[in-house]
């Protein structure tokens, strides 16, 4: 891609969501509405590069895009009732000339929701639904979706497909649930947008940078939820969390790359602006009724840690209240672990120790590498290190990620038995 | 990556009302993209001040006496994406300006924010 097309992607992704939604909502059919809005872009890159970037551009795209669906309602042989009435609508808003302030007249909140609603749908599958999401909301090319999924192209090209199929034929309402649906559309929702932050934050393989990207499309998305769905505290917390976390950005790897534990970064490298906005929609999710769920919940964990100046300042017993409390909500062995590294820190390594024993005969835990290296840990705070090497060692054969390998064996070399080294290290 | 828009001019006065009305909305359609963070207008600098340094000397100017220029009136931070979506957003909202407030003139300013090592900017 050369730069005059870049140039122009910018600016069709800034029109982009108003041109869908807006096709959207004419033709009742999200998946064609798609397929033009890419026509609109694929017109622009064939006449702009000639003529310049418009002084509207926004007008141009939409009344090209208006254009092409005109066209490609009266191609088709059999105009259904519906489609005729959609043609004189369209015929109509034709003559109107496109004035240059309409580009920002619409308020596109709502249609936005719908369009956020119907690419998460969990009629949809899993990974489909986040590459629809990055397509239909972000605006990102196919190509740009595979590099950053690390994912071949024709396998991200088809998995749109077969979604945009899946909406066409399912017949699937163009609207934002209601009522008794909302809770399990909205998680859909969340879920989505997490799943791509996280592909981006824990990034083992492929270009960082790239991958990153995904945690920036994600946090936009979360943002533009929040706006156009302010009451849904899970919502705010799930921003919270993102926030939260991708502020820390700078700071979790060393310049080889290596990971930094959470008590050895550098918190100067914290993002302060990002803290601020995470801690801002924490405080909104608290404000609205029904505020402590699982997200809201999480995103009050990670706050303890944005809050604190340094490691020793950190809230330990408000951290593992708040894991109890998630216990309570959505009960996982891996929260509880979580909980015991918590309590280790609150009360010390005895009370923890008698937590990560109990889940050591938990199923889903046997080959968790995080059980042995936490309980490598406090073993290694209580002196018993003979017990604690060999933890470790567990730990390191059971990860994949080899700079964790690394960190793991360090550890476990650590832990010498010395005859004198049998008072446990107070600290 | 983290862009900041400073908007210079020394053209007097406030926007039209139709410009004013118009940034409002571009201002709300780019909350609800997820893409504004932050942003400001500033008050005359007539009701500032500067504090300067000169031949190492310190001194305070009080606003009404600042040699005006073109001096910054407001001020956006953005996340985007690259540099092409940073200067698309800044030409639509200097077009802005250009059709509801014709006779002003001035700089729309795209700046990047230094970004730490470990997540530089794409296109600096």
């Amino acid at each position: 891609m050369n730069d005059a097309h870049r140039a122009i992607l910018a600016v069709w992704r800034i029109e982009q969501p108003r041109l869908i939604t807006s096709l959207a909502r004419m033709l009742r059919d999200v998946p064609l509405a798609e397929d033009l809005t890419q026509e609109a872009l694929l017109a622009a890159l064939e006449h702009w590069p000639v003529s310049g970037i418009p002084d509207k551009p926004g007008a141009w795209l939409m009344a090209t895009a208006k254009r092409k669906a005109l066209d490609h309602l009266r191609r088709g042989k059999m105009l259904a009732r519906k489609h005729a009435q959609v043609a004189h609508e369209l015929e109509q808003h034709e003559q109107i000339v496109p004035d240059l302030d309409s580009a920002l007249d619409d308020d596109i909140g709502d249609e936005m929701l719908r369009l956020i609603f119907t690419a998460c749908h969990p009629r949809l599958a899993r990974e489909s639904r986040a590459a629809l999401a990055l397509r239909m909301i972000c605006g990102l090319t196919t190509a740009e979706i595979a590099r950053a999924f690390l994912v071949p192209e024709p396998t991200i090209a088809q998995r749109i497909t077969r979604a945009k199929r899946t909406l066409s034929e399912s017949g699937l309402a163009y609207e934002t649930p209601r009522g008794p649906e909302l809770p399990e559309r909205l998680s859909s929702v969340l879920e989505v947008v997490y799943l791509i932050f996280n592909e981006g934050y824990t990034a083992a393989r492929g270009d960082d940078l790239l991958r990153h990207e995904l945690c920036d499309e994600a946090l936009r998305m979360a943002r533009a939820l929040t706006a156009v769905a302010p009451h849904e505290p899970e919502a705010h917390g799930l921003l919270a969390l993102m926030e939260l976390h991708a502020a820390r950005a700078a700071a979790r790897t060393d310049a080889a790359g290596d990971p930094v534990l959470l008590a050895d970064q550098d918190r100067s490298l914290w993002d302060q602006l990002q803290i601020r906005r995470g801690l801002q929609a924490l405080a909104r999710a608290d404000e609205l009724a029904g505020g402590a769920g699982f997200y809201v919940l999480q995103a009050a964990i990670i706050a303890c840690h944005a809050r604190a100046a340094a490691y020793a300042d950190t809230n330990w017993p408000h951290i593992a209240s708040l894991y109890g409390h998630l216990m309570t909500l959505s009960p996982s062995p891996v929260i509880e672990l979580n909980r015991a590294v918590a309590v280790g820190m609150a009360e010390g390594p005895e009370a923890a120790l008698s937590i990560v024993e109990r889940l050591t005969q938990e199923p889903a835990l046997r080959r968790y590498h995080l059980l042995f290296s936490v309980r490598g840990d406090l073993l290694q705070k209580l002196g018993r290190l003979a017990e604690a090497r060999a933890d470790f060692q567990a730990a390191a054969r059971l990860t994949a990620n080899r700079r964790e390998q690394d960190l793991l064996e360090r550890r476990a070399s650590s832990c010498i038995t010395l005859p004198s080294a049998t008072a446990a290290t107070g600290s | 990556m983290r862009v900041m828009y400073l908007v210079k001019s020394n053209h007097p006065g406030p926007p039209s009302p139709e410009l004013g009305a118009a940034i409002a909305k571009l201002t709300e359609r780019e909350v609800k993209a997820g893409r504004l963070l932050d942003q400001g207008g500033l008050m005359p600098i007539s009701m500032g001040a500067e504090i300067r340094i000169a031949d190492g000397k310190l001194s305070l100017i009080d606003g009404p006496f600042v040699e005006a220029k073109e001096v910054v009136g407001g001020f956006a931070v953005f996340e985007l994406r690259d540099k092409e979506e940073a200067i698309a957003m800044a030409n639509e909202f200097m077009q802005l300006h250009r059709d509801l407030m014709p006779g002003w003139y001035g700089t729309c300013e795209v700046r990047f924010f230094a970004t730490p090592p470990h997540n530089p900017a794409k296109h600096p």
